[in-house]
């Protein structure tokens, strides 16, 4: 049986449709779960109970009626949009968040592919979804989307760079940029790379957040002056669509950051033997802690003013993470 | 003059931090004390009696005399009324006339609970009570009839409670 699983497995096409129906049912899980989560705990921080009747206990189905909810709304589009690429941007973002799933190491050997470069990869293509949020908001013919795709692009490109600083530190540590090479590095190292490389952490934790576009940095939505930003002219499944990307994106930076900072599927203390299956679940509750902190500062901080925004990233990210890679350089050629 | 010493930065943030975080954890382990919200539907919320909730007639006490209708800013109560002869006590008496009510309609769709007709009232005839749970799924059956409107009366809170204004407890 087991044979002729792996027989199965080894034929490309099949390893690939499996793999495919892998992320299929992962992206809408992990959104949900996080989704749910959140509507959870910030109700909770707000001293509310938050959805409580969505499948007799907990709300537990909340999201899955809200889900249902939006295949049945209608399809609009506006006159004044660009209707092929209006109708491809959400495409491309959820795109950029399964793309990104693929560098990510679940356990020894549990990863969809083990990139030479996968640290490289994993930057370039999330950076992807600010194309997708630029053509959404210059596609959709609205003043307030357009202004909300501007700052989102303004925003990105700011925090895109001291993402990417920030994780030099790590690579320079662990002398490789293989993702699963860098976990193995901690582990022979013995320690999370975190310790030591704790204000590429935060730089790096401050960045992904801008690139999330979540509360403090959501300039580019901020409801009470641009409406929805780019989101204004969506509705029904492709508002959906930009939902999940959201919670899925919020999954798999997470994930980045557990991997290359915590440690990714290991623990300190962990046998190997048990990590083959213990792996997943040790990153998944790494990449929860961080999405709880996630939400923690978003129902905690107010937004930005777009001139901080850029202060932030131009004036104190960019010199910290720059700064943080020499100190990490010198010390490496010392040490 | 006192020197006001500058708090370091990023003080607040920390200090927002925790205020939530704390929040968060007395919400989930002790709902029963830190909870703001009811579980509506199956959990009533008791309203505090000055609550304005539902408009209230005591039909004895109405003389039709159209104050509440005219001075309503929304038009939604409507009065119909006519006068009735009482025949004198002895004969070649005076004829008394007395107004009675016909009709005595709040429409609850338009009423902007500004209590202005409770308010104007000169015979002490209507009254607030805390009741919400009235709401219809047919528009036409927000409006109550003089019968309805009395029937309010029995949860208009007695002079005591209102007495213990707005704080309970």
């Amino acid at each position: 049986m087991i044979e002729l699983l792996t027989d199965l497995f080894s034929n490309f096409w099949v390893s690939l449709a499996g793999k495919l129906a892998l992320v299929a049912l992962m992206i809408p899980l992990i959104g949900m779960a996080l989704g749910f989560a959140e509507i959870k705990l910030s109700a909770k921080m707000q001293a509310r109970v938050g959805p409580y009747f969505a499948g007799g206990r907990w709300g537990w189905a909340q999201l899955i009626a809200d889900g249902i909810k939006f295949f049945q709304k209608e399809d609009i589009i506006p006159t004044a949009a660009d209707r092929p690429v209006f109708k491809a941007a959400p495409m491309l973002v959820l795109v950029s968040t399964v793309a990104l799933l693929v560098v990510i190491p679940f356990g020894p050997g549990l990863i969809f592919r083990d990139l030479s470069v996968g640290v490289f990869y994993a930057l370039a293509v999330s950076s992807l979804s600010t194309i997708g949020i630029l053509m959404a908001g210059w596609s959709s013919g609205n003043k307030y989307s357009l202004i909300g795709g501007l700052r989102a692009a303004g925003q990105l490109i700011a925090y895109e760079l001291p993402l990417v600083l920030a994780v030099v530190g790590a690579v320079i540590m662990a002398g490789t940029m293989s993702m699963s090479g860098i976990v193995e590095a901690q582990i022979a190292a013995g320690f999370p790379y975190v310790i030591v490389q704790f204000v590429g952490f935060g730089i790096f934790l401050v960045a992904a957040l801008a690139e999330l576009t979540r509360i403090p940095f959501d300039m580019p939505i901020a409801e009470s002056e641009l409406v929805m930003g780019y989101l204004t002219e969506y509705s029904g499944f492709r508002f959906l669509f930009f939902f999940l990307a959201e919670f899925a994106n919020m999954f798999t930076l997470s994930a980045i950051a557990a991997t290359l900072f915590l440690g990714g599927y290991w623990l300190p203390g962990v046998p190997e033997s048990v990590l083959e299956f213990a792996g997943p679940a040790i990153l998944l509750g790494k990449v929860f802690l961080l999405a709880f902190v996630m939400i923690w500062f978003r129902w905690t901080f107010p937004r930005f003013r777009e001139d901080q925004l850029q202060t932030l990233a131009w004036k104190w990210l960019v010199p910290l993470a720059l700064a943080n890679i020499a100190v990490t350089a010198v010390l490496k050629v010392v040490l | 003059m006192a020197m006001r010493v500058k708090p370091p930065p990023g003080l607040g943030l920390i200090k927002g931090l925790g205020v939530t975080l704390s929040t968060m954890l007395k919400t989930i382990f002790l709902p029963h004390k830190y909870l703001a919200t009811v579980n509506y539907p199956k959990v009533k919320e008791v309203p505090v009696p000055r609550a304005r909730g539902v408009i209230a007639l005591d039909q004895e006490a109405c003389t039709v005399c159209m104050l509440c209708a005219r001075q309503c800013p929304d038009w939604c109560i409507y009065i119909e009324g006519h006068k009735e002869e009482i025949p004198p006590d002895e004969p070649g008496g005076r004829v008394k006339v007395r107004a009675k009510l016909d009709r005595f309609d709040i429409d609850y769709a338009l009423c902007m609970y500004c209590g202005i007709c409770v308010e104007v009232c000169p015979f002490d005839a209507l009254f607030w009570s805390p009741a919400y749970e009235y709401s219809e799924t047919h528009m036409g059956d927000m409006l109550h009839d003089m019968d309805r409107l009395q029937d309010w009366l029995e949860v208009v809170p007695g002079r005591e409670s209102i007495e213990q204004g707005t704080y309970q407890g």
